[in-house]
């Protein structure tokens, strides 16, 4: 086929990638955006296949196929909770083709520039393009192929990290290496030496360098985040993995590359934006890991955290017309998103007006809470966000809160000592009753204290999230 | 250890400390509990119903008395009550002990442990058993239905066709437990409540039980709270104040409910004779604090009496008695919470420790010692004063309009200062660019524009969604890989092969899951 219709259907796919992504706007579109992507995608591949410049493609299509084989194995097997997991791991996949990828640009390129005319004419694909161009071009074509394995990487070891946190593989506490940051600034300083060094013709060996330099990067920077700042660290690897394919993109010349990869960077770099504003924390103090500086003591806690058994919980519940829960990681580790849904469904039935308040960065990835809930079958019209929930507490009869902790303390608001102050949250303490539903007595990931638990309409429902649901729920009329 | 409650003997006490109910979650803690025959009975609860709980009742108060390692029980012990303690044994109820030395030392003497539920000091760990907050939050409620009882009109204003009524005016002096108990009560009903408070930081209190607060107009630095709770006696010029402000209520007022109290004084004599002479005929006062005094120079503890000037003047002592069911039934929830407070381990192990505040604040003998008065507690009853915030002034229409004027000007700023300098940045590349990367450098720049539109708009609730669709457009390097793969080199064919086959996974992958999550949003 031709070099038109190649750029024909490459248009066509660019624009049901944006549709695919607009159509996010709302659950019912979306159903039907996600096949715009699914048709987009094979629009683009079977245009590269069929299209000038590429060979082998049976091989590939079998390629593909395996795969595909694969990616439906594991998309059909995970479970919701361990969506934060598949996410990284996909991530990673994807900086490690944009590697590998940026290394045959390089291989390539040194191929075309070692022949002689006679033979560049004879050349075919990816070759042929870089037999054309001028002297500039191919230093440009260095530096974007330079990038693209810099970000690669970055995103490759950055997103295994990331997912052996989130699986529970990697201890999910911040670890820095002694030096911290310095060395990550050193790392830095010889990738751009690298690049120096690669453009005074150093070859093969100052992008291994290189590659290198970024891996120790990638894998030093998210081994010092820990477990609650996961959100920001995935949706910035996912943004990553677009500016890597953009990158790539432009060495190989390649306009639809170019624009996937920038649409899936600006929607990493958003959702981190909008991470970092539901923890009221900077971009960069979230990558330098822990919280930012305290200004003095943190308020002390005075009064008692008041514990209260399954029987007790049931009675508020059973008197209570109106009920907000919000659920947090802790649902997410106890698994108990399907009692939390047998429990909705029985106060619902008992004609009580349940919802949910979610905030931005309850569990591990943005939108966690969303999905968990709607696998157990809650209808999504009960479940609202932060902004639309919060002026509702006060005229709330009992908030049930299943294992959060900082998005409900009330310190981000009353101390402004705390680590976590003037950090948007829910504000469940101006609800009449409060059930805290909690493992233990501790304070949690961050460490920081929550007045909450010692306010006077809050009691404290110790255990396991989905054992304490499971004693609560006969006890329900 | 049994815990065992005998029958009240002070003549016309109702009230019982233990119910069936709260000897059901006494057991829970591991105690066994006793009752003495016909204990509940004026409070409603019968021997079948604590038998029926698991309560073993057992004639006489002498059996009882020696049946029990815990007695609990409402009044303070008469003497020959005291007398049937014995070493060890410990005894939990109303004490007193600043006005009963002499039954202080009869106890310490037998080597009793004596916890007073009145000494349990106010602070939030310990509300769950103020047995005084509770006994006084029936009382005011009592009050108000206790001057309703015997006043001759509605509480409420009505229009009816038979002529106008207008609403009652009650006037409650103290706003502690028992004086917001009262206002609430009062409000409910439909009275206009006026209320007065020594500390004005209960203002905001009142006013959100529906009442209006009293002011005096007056500044002095009154700090009530410090003292536990309870109000400081106040300057003489204060009181020459406060009650010039009542002279000048009195004519006006139909019920008057007085719950003023000073801790280890006889009560503040408030509402005097002459303020009783200016009242209408057929007023109300209620005298809550009558057992110290009385407030009101007329009330005669105990008793109502009716001036001549036709004002009832009611000195009962024993308002919440009167409602027996229901002080019983909260004051053996004070008794079960103090004994859960001992019985940490819920082994039916009592744990008597003298290093707990709230344990140490309430015991008054201990092991043969008097060990009353208690020590300051560590922790300040009810926090400090915070200073003020400065009010935010409500701006005004044109100030408003200046703001967003200026927050318009301010972004429209924001916005070309971007443009203007993203725009120089463009022009620079492409001065120095080939065409070729301008070219793809335009398509760069556009889409990252679109991309920044189209995900604003994404819904949060499917950022999930959002980002493993994303994932699975990443894969679209695939295209890059599979333009290499037709090289003659076979590094290059076997790194790009590799990123076929990983990019082949993302993609199956990530839309499938995708497109499973987005199956499970349902609507309700």
């Amino acid at each position: 086929m031709s070099y038109g219709f190649t750029t024909a259907a490459y248009v066509v796919a660019a624009v049901l990638f944006i549709l695919a992504l607009g159509g996010l706007s709302n659950q019912e579109s979306a159903k039907r955006a996600v096949w715009y992507g699914m048709v987009g995608m094979a629009l683009a591949v079977i245009a590269t296949l069929i299209g000038p410049g590429s060979g082998l493609w049976l091989l590939s299509v079998v390629l593909i196929g395996a795969g595909g084989i694969i990616g439906y194995y594991v998309a059909k097997r995970v479970q919701m909770t361990e969506m934060p997991q598949l996410v990284a791991a996909m991530h990673s996949l994807v900086g490690l083709a944009a590697v590998f990828v940026g290394f045959n640009a390089h291989f390539e390129q040194v191929r075309v520039l070692a022949m002689d005319e006679s033979a560049r004419k004879a050349l075919e694909g990816f070759a042929a393009v870089l037999a054309k161009k001028t002297p500039i071009e191919h230093d440009i074509l260095r530096v974007e192929l330079f990038l693209g394995i810099f970000i690669g990487a970055v995103t490759f070891t950055g997103s295994v990290i990331a997912y052996g946190k989130l699986a529970g593989k990697v201890s999910s506490a911040a670890v820095k290496l002694p030096g911290g940051h310095a060395l990550n600034a050193a790392a830095a300083l010889v990738s751009a030496l690298a690049l120096v060094w690669y453009f005074q013709g150093g070859g093969l060996l100052p992008l291994v360098v290189m590659t290198l330099a970024a891996l120790f990067i990638g894998w030093h920077l998210i081994m010092g985040i820990g477990g609650a700042d996961m959100p920001v660290v995935v949706s910035m690897l996912n943004s990553y993995s677009g500016w890597a394919a953009a990158a790539i993109g432009f060495s190989l010349g390649n306009d639809l590359l170019i624009v996937v990869g920038a649409l899936v960077g600006s929607s990493g770099a958003i959702l981190s934006y909008i991470m970092c504003k539901a923890m009221n924390r900077s971009f960069i103090s979230v990558i330098l890991g822990g919280f930012g500086g305290a200004s003095g003591p943190q308020m002390e806690m005075d009064g008692e955290m008041v514990p209260i058994d399954a029987e007790g919980v049931a009675a508020l519940l059973n008197d209570a017309d109106s009920i907000i829960i919000v659920p947090g990681y802790g649902m997410a580790v106890a698994q108990a998103q399907n009692a939390v849904s047998e429990l909705t469904r029985k106060l619902r039935e008992a004609g009580k007006n349940v919802r949910f308040g979610i905030h931005p960065v309850a569990g591990r990835l943005p939108g966690h809470m969303n999905v968990l809930l709607a696998e157990a079958k809650v209808p999504y019209d009960i479940v609202l966000e932060m902004d639309e929930i919060n002026d509702d507490f006060p005229d709330t009869d009992v908030v049930i809160v299943i294992g959060s902790n900082d998005i409900v303390n009330p310190a981000a608001q009353e101390d402004p000592n705390s680590p976590i102050a003037g950090m948007p949250v829910l504000e469940v303490w101006k609800a009449k009753n409060v059930i805290v539903m909690k493992r233990g007595q501790g304070t949690g990931y961050s460490g920081i204290e929550n007045p909450l638990f010692y306010k006077e309409n809050t009691r404290m429902y110790y255990g396991d999230a989905k054992e304490s649901l499971d004693r609560l729920l006969p006890l329900i009329e | 250890m049994k815990i065992g409650t005998p029958k009240e003997v002070h003549p016309g006490e109702a009230r019982v400390a233990m119910t069936p109910e709260s000897a059901l979650q006494l057991q829970k803690l591991g105690h066994e509990c006793v009752i003495e025959a016909g204990a509940g009975k004026a409070a409603g609860f019968s021997d079948a119903a604590y038998r029926e709980a698991g309560v073993e009742v057992v004639r006489g108060a002498a059996a009882l008395w020696k049946a029990a390692d815990i007695v609990a029980k409402v009044r303070p012990p008469t003497e020959t009550e005291a007398k049937r303690l014995r070493k060890g044994q410990t005894l939990i109820s109303f004490f007193h002990p600043d006005q009963n030395e002499a039954l202080l030392e009869l106890c310490r003497d037998k080597g009793a442990n004596v916890i007073a539920m009145d000494m349990v000091p106010r602070i939030s760990r310990a509300q769950k058993m103020d047995a005084l907050s509770s006994m006084a939050n029936i009382a005011g409620y009592r009050a108000v239905i206790e001057a309703g009882n015997n006043f001759g009109r509605f509480f409420t204003g009505q229009v009816t066709a038979a002529g106008k009524v207008p609403p009652a005016k009650v006037l409650v002096v103290g706003a502690g437990v028992a004086g917001l108990a009262a206002i609430g009560t009062a409000v409910s009903l439909g009275a206009i409540v006026y209320a007065f408070d020594v500390r004005p930081e209960v203002a905001e209190q009142i006013e959100s039980m529906g009442a209006e607060f009293v002011y005096l107009e007056f500044e002095d630095d009154q700090d009530g709270a410090e003292t536990g709770g309870y109000a400081k006696p106040s300057s003489p010029e204060f009181l020459a104040k406060q009650l010039e402000k009542f002279r000048e209520m009195a004519p006006e007022m139909d019920i008057v409910i007085t719950t003023a109290l000073i801790p280890g004084r006889p009560a503040p004599k408030l509402w005097t004779a002459d303020m009783v002479e200016m009242m209408k005929p057929g007023s109300v006062i209620v005298d809550l604090a009558a057992e110290r005094g009385g407030n009101c120079e007329l009330t005669k503890p105990g008793e109502k009496i009716v001036t001549k000037n036709g004002v009832t003047v009611i000195g009962y002592t024993d308002f919440p008695s009167r409602m027996a069911a229901q002080s019983s039934t909260l004051y053996a929830n004070n008794i079960r919470h103090m004994l859960a407070d001992l019985t940490p381990n819920k082994d039916g192990q009592i744990v008597h420790d003298m290093e707990d505040d709230v344990i140490r604040s309430a015991t008054v003998t201990y092991q043969g010692e008097i060990t009353w008065p208690p020590p300051p507690l560590k922790v300040k009853a009810i926090a400090t004063k915070k200073p003020a915030k400065a009010e935010a002034k409500e701006p005004t229409p044109e100030e408003r309009r200046a703001q967003e004027r200026a927050a318009f000007r301010a972004q429209t700023v924001r916005q070309v200062a971007l443009l203007g300098v993203g725009g120089a940045l463009l022009l620079a590349v492409g001065a120095v660019a080939p065409a070729s990367f301008m070219q793809h450098f335009i398509v760069f720049v556009l889409s990252v524009f679109v991309g920044f539109q189209v995900i604003w708009n994404v819904s949060h609730s499917l950022h999930t969604p959002l980002m493993s669709v994303t994932n699975a457009i990443s894969s679209i390097i695939i295209l890059g890989a599979l333009l290499q793969i037709g090289s003659s080199s076979w590094l290059v064919l076997l790194l790009a092969a590799l990123s076929v086959f990983m990019a082949g996974i993302n993609i199956f992958g990530g839309f499938l899951v995708t497109r499973r999550m987005l199956a499970m949003f349902q609507k309700s």
